[in-house]
């Protein structure tokens, strides 16, 4: 019992890094294709998108709401900005680009703060209904067509590092870059904020915090609006490496994400989680997702496997309430 | 400088038709602790949030801080002239660490400015250990017990610069011990010259404690009276303006067994407990929080497993696999957490009273007939004198008194032999505990065997016909009320 209290000091994300070190060891000595640049590059350019949305979604899940409707709100962003910037700016620049996804974003993110605020409807309920309007009024608009005629600047990639690799090279690109900025942007306002703790506070105990003095609208702005932020960078990001944008590309990603999120040490209650547990969350997940196409395992069991890690994940971390009385530490 | 820490003159608060507060005055001395005694619904909190700024006034009124007068005040002038509010809910962040609830209020007020966590724990340690609380400043406030989040939270409002600091039922949840060393740490608090007003409905502590007492009754002060003197019969008398009896109960007649446990023990929380309980009988099981006394009751009402020790109902062995089996042998137990446990707060009067007994209710046809269970309710309110306005209504609409009486009548209605009562007077009002302790004891003269748990010295005292002590899961002493003194009844508790 002893030995468990003080694997629970290590955290959540202790515990993850852990089993991710532990995963990649097995899968270095299990394949010989693993423990490459290449690999990792890979992994990192492909969970860009992913992990922008997870540290999104991991401020709305600490404040103690939760939204289901940030990845078809990312396909929206999608097209509103290619529509602005092939029609009326002119294509646009990277700078111009990630602005307008942003306001975009933050709009469709701030909508979502409105109706739960504003109307006391709880946060699930809301993103259900956004998730649904925003989807519909994308294919009803855009009749499901997708599209192709995207700005140049958009459609070539941007290498940032080119390392040699056994086949040709190793490169990383431009939304790597862009992912590790939204990381650190959240985790310095969630971690070295006044208002980041406030949003803690806020999670843990609502009305403690509203005795406190500190504004509720302002946590369900910021926490919506910053998901809705991430999302609209997310989307862009999405549309640069797939080099097009199809209308149903993102709708079914908010589940795997918000699952790595709670993996990440999140919690549907509030008041727990953090960038780093949401970072090593979705690693953990492509880690796996990884290791079983090296391995030669059919994809078709990969989200079996990722249910049963969730599964697992949280019946051990409450594994001192399966214990009989008796063996239970007394807590004092 | 004056001696008088706050003053407050023509206090009155009208809240539609009625007067909540009528011209009260209320007076705090620099470094005094003093109780704010009054039942539910006396105007306690109403003047505590006047004074704290919450609620404005009705004119007329007139503070005295200090050397200064002033007509009103508001949230932020209370802040700033340290008058703060403990609320019973403490409002702690639970998953914030003790120094950042302690903190806390910097993020509110500098939202943007870049924290550094060193510096709260620095910030945090400082004050405890200026005032030698024992507080880790980096645990976690969900894994402290409910004592050390007080301390918490008193940590929070000194920070904050309180000199006048009101706590609401600080003691509500405390064992016997923490309740001691709180005492001790608002006295320590005073002799710096911090002000501290108590409420509680505890009437021995705070006679224990305080150096005065201001009582209020139906929105009007009755009086500051020294505690010294004082007792809490007295008290009692002075806060619901009735003359209540303060004798212990005279056993009219005792009945024939209904339960006998034989050696019962529960592995690390109760050993070999015996005893007998009579039709018509009152027993009290008694003993400090956490001495075995709600274990047991788990155990009689078949929701834990003894590990050896036998049970026997009117002479037969008593096995109990489930609750609903104790149901089935006509055991009730009414918890001790009413507002959790033993009532659905936002389901109706009806349907709380009638919960016990649905599967009867629906015979012979196997449908819920709302007939029934009004009658049923009916029948209940007025045996019970439960004030209800509309049965229909929330139970959690009701006083706390009257939500006592609905847990009441929803195992009443069960028909039980035997009705264990877990601390039924928690966040009752003086008044209203009578009420209900006339019913256990009316119940006990219609020969139903009762077993009352408490740690209240004069509960126990007035309303048993034999008292168990526990201490540390077994029996320590049985006491006879009828033989002995409320004080002496309660040296042994406490011993």
């Amino acid at each position: 019992m002893r030995k468990l209290l003080r694997r629970k000091k290590l955290g959540t994300e202790g515990v993850l890094l852990g089993i991710i070190v532990a995963l990649c060891v097995v899968l270095t000595l299990s394949t010989d294709s693993f423990l490459s640049v290449q690999n990792l590059f890979d992994l990192l350019n492909n969970q860009s998108v992913n992990i922008i949305f997870a540290v999104g979604l991991v401020v709305v899940l600490i404040a103690g709401g939760i939204d289901i409707s940030f990845a078809v709100a990312a396909s929206v962003v999608q097209y509103v900005a290619m529509t602005l910037l092939m029609e009326y700016l002119g294509g646009g620049g990277w700078v111009v680009g990630i602005l307008l996804s942003a306001v975009v974003g933050t709009v469709l993110g701030l909508f979502n703060a409105l109706l739960i605020h504003r109307f006391h409807i709880v946060s699930i309920i809301v993103t259900i209904g956004t998730f649904n309007l925003f989807f519909g009024l994308l294919m009803y608009f855009t009749g499901g067509v997708s599209i192709y005629d995207i700005p140049d600047w958009l459609y070539y990639s941007i290498p940032l590092l080119d390392l040699p690799a056994e086949r040709g090279s190793a490169t990383l690109y431009f939304p790597a870059a862009v992912m590790a900025v939204m990381v650190l942007f959240t985790w310095f306002i969630l971690a070295r904020t006044g208002f980041g703790r406030a949003i803690y506070g806020y999670g843990s105990s609502p009305e403690a915090a509203r005795r406190s003095g500190v504004s509720v609208w302002k946590i369900h702005a910021f926490a919506y609006g910053w998901l809705g932020l991430c999302a609209g960078v997310a989307g862009l990001m999405q549309a640069h490496i797939v080099q097009e944008v199809v209308p149903n590309a993102l709708i079914g990603q908010e589940l795997p994400i918000l699952a790595a999120v709670v993996l990440g040490g999140a919690t549907l209650g509030g008041g727990r989680g953090t960038v780093l547990g949401a970072v090593l969350g979705v690693l953990l997940l492509a880690v796996v997702q990884n290791g079983l196409n090296l391995l030669g395992v059919t994809p078709y069991a990969f989200r079996m496997i990722v249910g049963l890690i969730i599964l697992t994940a949280i019946t051990t971390s409450n594994l001192g309430n399966l214990l009989p009385h008796s063996f239970r530490a007394k807590t004092v | 400088m004056s001696d008088i820490a706050i003053r407050a003159r023509h206090v009155s608060k009208v809240f539609g038709q009625s007067r909540v507060l009528d011209s009260v005055e209320f007076e705090l001395l620099r470094g005094e602790v003093m109780c704010l005694a009054g039942e539910n619904g006396c105007g306690k909190s109403t003047l505590i949030k006047i004074i704290n700024g919450v609620y404005k006034p009705e004119p007329g009124v007139q503070f005295t801080l200090g050397d200064e007068s002033l007509t009103s005040i508001s949230p932020l002038e209370a802040r700033n002239r340290g008058i703060h509010v403990i609320w019973q809910d403490l409002a702690l962040f639970p998953h914030l660490t003790v120094a950042e609830n302690i903190v806390f209020d910097d993020y509110v007020a500098k939202p943007w400015k870049p924290i550094a966590y060193r510096e709260a724990l620095r910030q945090s340690f400082e004050i405890i250990q200026q005032f030698g609380f024992n507080l880790d400043p980096a645990a976690r406030v969900e894994e402290l017990t409910v004592a050390h989040r007080q301390l918490v939270a008193i940590c929070r409002v000194l920070r904050a610069g309180a000199n006048i600091i009101f706590m609401d039922e600080p003691t509500a949840s405390l064992t016997y011990k923490e309740v001691q060393s709180l005492l001790a740490i608002t006295r320590t608090l005073a002799d710096q010259g911090i002000s501290i007003v108590l409420v509680s409905h505890r009437l021995a502590e705070v006679l224990e404690v305080c150096q005065r007492v201001t009582v209020l009754r139906n929105g009007q002060l009755v009086g500051t009276y020294p505690t010294e003197g004082m007792t809490q019969a007295r008290l009692s008398t002075l806060m619901t303006g009735l003359e209540l009896e303060h004798t212990p109960r005279v056993n009219a007649r005792k009945g024939a067994p209904v339960l006998e446990l034989d050696g019962l023990s529960r592995d690390g929380e109760f050993e070999d407990i015996s005893f007998t309980l009579n039709r018509g009988e009152i027993l009290g099981l008694t003993g400090l929080l956490g001495a075995g006394r709600t274990e047991i009751a788990h155990t009689l009402f078949g929701m834990t497993r003894p590990t050896s020790g036998v049970m026997r109902k009117d002479g037969r062995p008593l096995k109990l696999r489930s609750n609903r089996d104790a149901v089935r042998h006509k055991i009730a137990y009414l918890s001790e957490d009413r507002f959790h446990l033993g009532l659905v707060q936002n389901q109706s009067i009806n349907m709380n009273s009638a919960v016990t007994v649905l599967p009867f209710l629906e015979k012979p046809r196997g449908f819920l007939s709302p007939g029934r269970i009004k009658a049923l309710t009916a029948r209940w309110v007025e045996q019970l004198k439960i004030k209800v306005s509309d049965a229909e209504l929330a139970v959690s609409s009701l006083s706390g008194g009257n939500q006592q009486r609905v847990a009441l009548a929803k195992w009443l209605a069960t028909e039980p032999d035997v009705l264990i009562l877990d601390c039924p007077t928690i966040g009752v009002d003086v008044g209203a505990k009578a009420g209900i302790f006339d019913i256990i004891r009316g119940l006990a003269d219609q020969g139903m065997a009762i077993i009352l748990i408490s740690d209240e010295a004069g509960e126990i005292w007035m309303n048993t016909d034999r008292a168990l002590v526990l201490r540390e899961g077994r029996i320590a002493t049985e006491v006879t009320p009828a033989d002995t003194t409320e004080e002496a009844l309660e040296a042994v508790i406490n011993a």
